[in-house]
C-alpha cells in the first residue's frame, strides 16, 4: 500500500514539503493541511518543487484549510511560475479534497506520515 | 508478530520536549515487545552527534537517552547517509551505532511499516 | 522540605527530592519513612539500579519500560511486574524514584 504524507506547516517556516518529496515513493500521496496549504499560494516558492513531483506522487489540498486562509486552488503562481522570460511552466496538479476525501485517503493509504 | 513501527526524528535536539515525548513513545512500544525501528533524518541526525554540551546553555541533554535504546533491545537504528553528509558528519560522529541508508531507500522502508511516528 | 540529620533538603509538593545529588542512604530512609515500605536489600538493588539508569541516560522510564529495563539487568525473575509490585506496591517506578531521590517519573500520579 502506498504511503500518505501529511504536510501541516507553511513553506515559509519549514522545509517539510521539500524534505518529504525528497523521500516520497512513486505513487505515494501528499496531502497539504493546516498551514501546509500555503504551499499552494502565490509567492510561496513551492511551485517548482510541486511541479517536479507531478506524475511521481499525487498532491492533494484540504480545501476547508485552503479556503479558511482565503486562498483558492487556481492561485496564479501554480499556473505560471516561469520566472523572467521563460515560458510559463505547466501547473502542478493539485487535487482538491474535502474532509470526506481526507478520510478516504487515510483509509486507502498506509502508513500515514506527518511532516512538520 | 505485532504491528511494525517506524519512528522518524527530524528535529534538532534544541526542540527538546517533543523529542523526549517521541522517544518515550518509542521506548514504551519497544517495552511491549513490538518491532520498532528508529530513523534519523535531516536535523534529527544532530540528536546523536558526539560532543554536545547543552547543559552549558541550560538545556537538557537528550543524546545520553539514546544510549538506553540497547537496554530495550531496539537494534534497528538507521540514519540517512545524505542527511549526515549534508552536515559534514559521518557515522563515527554519532554516540550510538546507526546503520547508514541511502535517501533512495527511505520510500521502501516507509512503505513496509504499519505505523510511522514523526517527531 | 526534608530534615535529615540536621540537613534541610528541598522536596517537591509530591515529596520528591529536588536535587538528586543530595541523595544518600540516610536520605533514602527518611524518604521511605513517609510510605509504608520497609527497605530490604532487594529494594536497595532496584533503587541503586534506577539511580544508575537516571544518571547515565538522563531519562526516567514509565512502569512498563521499568519492568523491561529491570528484566534486562537482573533477568526475568526480577524483571516482572509481580516481583516489582511486591517490593513497591501500587507503582514500582514511582516509589523506586521517590526513595532513590529522583524526580517523579512520567505518567505517575
Amino acid at each position: 500500500m502506498a504511503a500518505l504524507h501529511l504536510i501541516s506547516r507553511s513553506p515559509a517556516d519549514s522545509r517539510a514539503l521539500e524534505q518529504c518529496l525528497a523521500r516520497a515513493g512513486e505513487g505515494d500521496a501528499v496531502l497539504l493541511i493546516e498551514d501546509g496549504v500555503y504551499a499552494a499560494a502565490e509567492g510561496s516558492g513551492s511551485g517548482e518543487i510541486l511541479r517536479a513531483a507531478t506524475g511521481r506522487v499525487m498532491v492533494y489540498v484540504l480545501m476547508p484549510d485552503l479556503e479558511a486562509r482565503g486562498l483558492d486552488i487556481g492561485s496564479p503562481c501554480l499556473r505560471a511560475a516561469g520566472a523572467n522570460n521563460s515560458p510559463p511552466s505547466p501547473a502542478p496538479a493539485l487535487h482538491p479534497v474535502d474532509y470526506r476525501g481526507f478520510v478516504n485517503l487515510t483509509a486507502s493509504h498506509r502508513p500515514v506520515v506527518s511532516w512538520f | 508478530m505485532g504491528k511494525k513501527f517506524l519512528f522518524i526524528l527530524r528535529r534538532s535536539p534544541q526542540q527538546g520536549a517533543r523529542v523526549r515525548e517521541t522517544l518515550d513513545m518509542l521506548l514504551t512500544v519497544a517495552a511491549f515487545d513490538q518491532p520498532v525501528m528508529l530513523l534519523f533524518l535531516d536535523d534529527g541526525v544532530y540528536q546523536i552527534k558526539r560532543g554536545q554540551s547543552p547543559e552549558s546553555v541550560g538545556l537538557p541533554a537528550v543524546a545520553p537517552t539514546f544510549e538506553a535504546l540497547a537496554l530495550y533491545d531496539v537494534e534497528a537504528v538507521l540514519v540517512e547517509r545524505e542527511s549526515l553528509a549534508e552536515r559534514g558528519l559521518t557515522e563515527s560522529d554519532l554516540v550510538i551505532p546507526a546503520e547508514a541508508i541511502a535517501r533512495a531507500e527511505i520510500a521502501a522502508l516507509v512503505a513496509d511499516q504499519d505505523v510511522v511516528v514523526t517527531g | 522540605m526534608l530534615d535529615v540529620e540536621g540537613r534541610t533538603l528541598e522536596t517537591t509538593a509530591d515529596g520528591f527530592l529536588v536535587d538528586p545529588a543530595n541523595w544518600d542512604e540516610q536520605v533514602a530512609a527518611v524518604l521511605a519513612a513517609g510510605i509504608p515500605i520497609e527497605l530490604t536489600e532487594a529494594h536497595w538493588e532496584i533503587i541503586r539500579f534506577i539511580r544508575a539508569y537516571y544518571l547515565r541516560f538522563h531519562h526516567l522510564p514509565n512502569n512498563r519500560m521499568f519492568v523491561k529495563a529491570v528484566q534486562k539487568e537482573f533477568g526475568a525473575e526480577k524483571g516482572n511486574s509481580r516481583y516489582l509490585h511486591r517490593l513497591f506496591p501500587e507503582s514500582p517506578v514511582k516509589y523506586a524514584c521517590l526513595i532513590g531521590g529522583l524526580p517523579k517519573p512520567p505518567g505517575c500520579i
